[in-house]
């Protein structure tokens, strides 16, 4: 079939990387902690992408990402919990209901407010990222077991390395097809000149909706694996600063670029947790200053990201391999 | 067959009319020059005709279809298309990808085919790559297929606003001041691109132009236009000699 045919190079890299992470956990090498940590940097680099098709590819500049985000992992985790989901089977159409609701609710957003551009529409993007934390915060008023303010607690933890890395490399295939498909050509003529794509005949408020449905779509379902792997959600792993992270990561690893969010999501994790054991803890908090310093230099030195627009032959992900 | 129609067109812009009570026709596979002094409507006319703009009355038909409402990218699916006076190529894309882009929205696949790379997928993308390469090798730009637009000189820029223009197969072709920023020299291989579009591609043109030269060689009528109005109408010859149209270029005494 054409849609592994045409993907050989990167279903092959991806086993490689699986077949050595899979050991790894085996060997009893890596402590629960540190596992739980690579497996996060897998679901920070799905939601990334989801901002990087909104963002890098289309051009439709969101600051509330991390609320979809949030979407996903409260309505994954709600289902569960209320149809009492005990297996990693049965979790897997918990899961893409949680994509399915972030990209419902996304859609439903993205109809009114993707008619506003740039900074009009980087203020409702963030108005609306806000709303949800307001609303999570507040959960426990209308629906008890989401919990408000105190968490949610009680998901069953069903998220292992299997899942994570079937189901990144299976939606990173979607999004490589899809971009490299005449939509992702769309997306990148909106963001050249929108007025110029609907005059040769894109349907650009259409397309545009496409792109943020479908970006909201990754961040539901990073937001629902995210759930089950830590097995608790609070209202604050959702709130604006966590849509900065995302943004960091799509820009620093170049706006257009599915290379650049997988190598700077890992990056960014291994920066971060990385600086939690290296500085003692007295000074631990300096990883907030240490950070945008390399965030600054970063960008004075590749202004455009690591990958600027360009995609690696080795990894697979470019058109064809 | 009139293949535009324009009606007692109006729009004007708070206090400042672009465009005042404009009526004037195209035949199929006429070549219609504008011309006109800075700030006699020209563009506007194109930006209304190609639903950049609403008018505030009158309308336009196309092939007698009113086209009052329909959104810009339905405009090209019917057959209009346009060039800009400041380019707007997508800068980001390749040379190729700024021709098979629009090609793809007019011939394209599903959802489906493009995630799981079906036949449909490959064969359209195929078809659009041949026949994107053709356009370009029409328009001298072969070689530089996979160079990105923004890369390239401002003459080639140029053709490829026009290539990308062609490339949904138009009934109607709006050129907008092809020969704005060239010098005498690449007009005239300006006009030589414009007569072989004439000849190959069957179909009707509009062009704006400051000069002279150039639409007295390719149109078939002039209209010129002052104010938003139109003031002269007939034969490139006509027209150059009408009274009117001296005035308005340079002023009412030195006609005396």
């Amino acid at each position: 079939m054409n849609f592994f045919g045409s993907a050989r190079r990167f279903l092959i890299s991806s086993a490689i990387a699986y077949v050595i992470l899979k050991a790894l956990f085996l060997s009893g090498f890596l402590t629960g902690y540190v596992q739980q940590i690579i497996l996060s940097s897998f679901i920070v680099i799905l939601t990334s992408l989801g901002l990087n098709v909104i963002y890098g590819y289309t051009g439709q500049f969101s600051l509330g990402h991390a609320g979809f985000y949030g979407i996903g992992a409260y309505a994954a985790a709600f289902l569960g919990v209320h149809f009492k989901i005990d297996s990693v089977i049965a979790f897997i159409p918990v899961l893409f209901a949680g994509g399915a609701a972030a990209a419902l609710i996304g859609f439903i957003v993205g109809v009114p407010i993707l008619r506003l551009r740039d900074d009009f529409l980087a203020i409702a993007t963030l108005g609306f990222g806000i709303l949800v934390r307001v609303l999570l915060d507040n959960s426990d008023k209308f629906i008890e077991v989401l919990g408000g303010s105190r968490g949610f607690i009680g998901i069953p933890k069903l998220v292992n390395i299997d899942l994570v890395i079937g189901t990144t490399v299976f939606l990173l295939l979607i999004t490589r097809n899809l971009i490299f498909s005449r939509y992702g050509l769309f997306w990148q003529c909106i963001k050249d000149d929108e007025l110029a794509s609907m005059v040769f005949g894109i349907n650009s408020a259409r397309m545009k909706l496409m792109a943020f449905t479908y970006g909201c779509f990754l961040a539901g379902i990073g937001g629902a694996l995210y759930a089950y792997l830590y097995s608790f959600l609070h209202p604050s792993n959702f709130d604006f600063l966590k849509s900065i992270d995302f943004l960091i990561i799509v820009i620093v690893g170049g706006m257009g670029s599915i290379t650049g969010t997988i190598c700077v999501g890992f990056l960014w994790i291994a920066i971060i947790e990385g600086l939690r054991i290296a500085l003692p803890p007295q000074v631990l908090e300096l990883r907030w200053v240490l950070i945008p310093l390399m965030l600054i230099a970063v960008m004075m030195w590749k202004p455009y990201g690591f990958f600027a627009r360009r995609e690696s032959r080795l990894l697979g992900l470019g058109k064809e391999s | 067959m009139k293949a535009l129609d324009v009606l007692g067109l109006k729009k004007s812009f708070g206090g400042v009319t672009a465009v005042e009570d404009l009526t004037f026709s195209v035949e199929e596979f006429e070549t219609v020059g504008i011309i006109g002094p800075n700030g006699a409507g020209k563009t506007t006319l194109f930006n209304l005709i190609t639903g950049l703009y609403r008018p505030d009355s009158g309308k336009v038909l196309f092939f007698g279809q009113n086209l009052h409402g329909v959104p810009s990218f339905r405009l090209a699916h019917l057959g209009i298309s346009r060039t800009f006076q400041n380019l707007r190529l997508f800068n980001s894309l390749t040379v190729l990808q700024n021709i098979t882009a629009p090609m793809l929205g007019m011939h394209g696949y599903g959802i489906a085919p493009a995630i799981f790379r079906t036949h449909r997928y490959r064969a359209t993308e195929r078809a659009a790559d041949k026949k994107g390469r053709m356009l370009l090798d029409f328009f001298s730009l072969s070689g530089k297929e996979e160079q990105l637009a923004s890369s390239l000189p401002y003459g080639d820029q140029r053709r490829l606003e026009l290539a990308r223009a062609l490339s949904i197969e138009p009934r109607l072709l709006l050129i907008d001041e092809p020969g704005a920023g060239m010098n005498p020299r690449e007009i005239q291989d300006l006009l030589r691109t414009l007569r072989q579009v004439k000849e190959h591609f069957r179909l009707t043109i509009v062009v704006i132009e400051h000069q002279m030269g150039l639409i007295m060689n390719l149109s078939d009528r002039v209209m010129a236009m002052d104010f938003g109005e139109k003031i002269a109408e007939g034969t490139p010859s006509d027209v150059k000699k009408d009274r009117k149209v001296i005035e308005a270029y340079l002023g009412e005494e030195l006609v005396c």
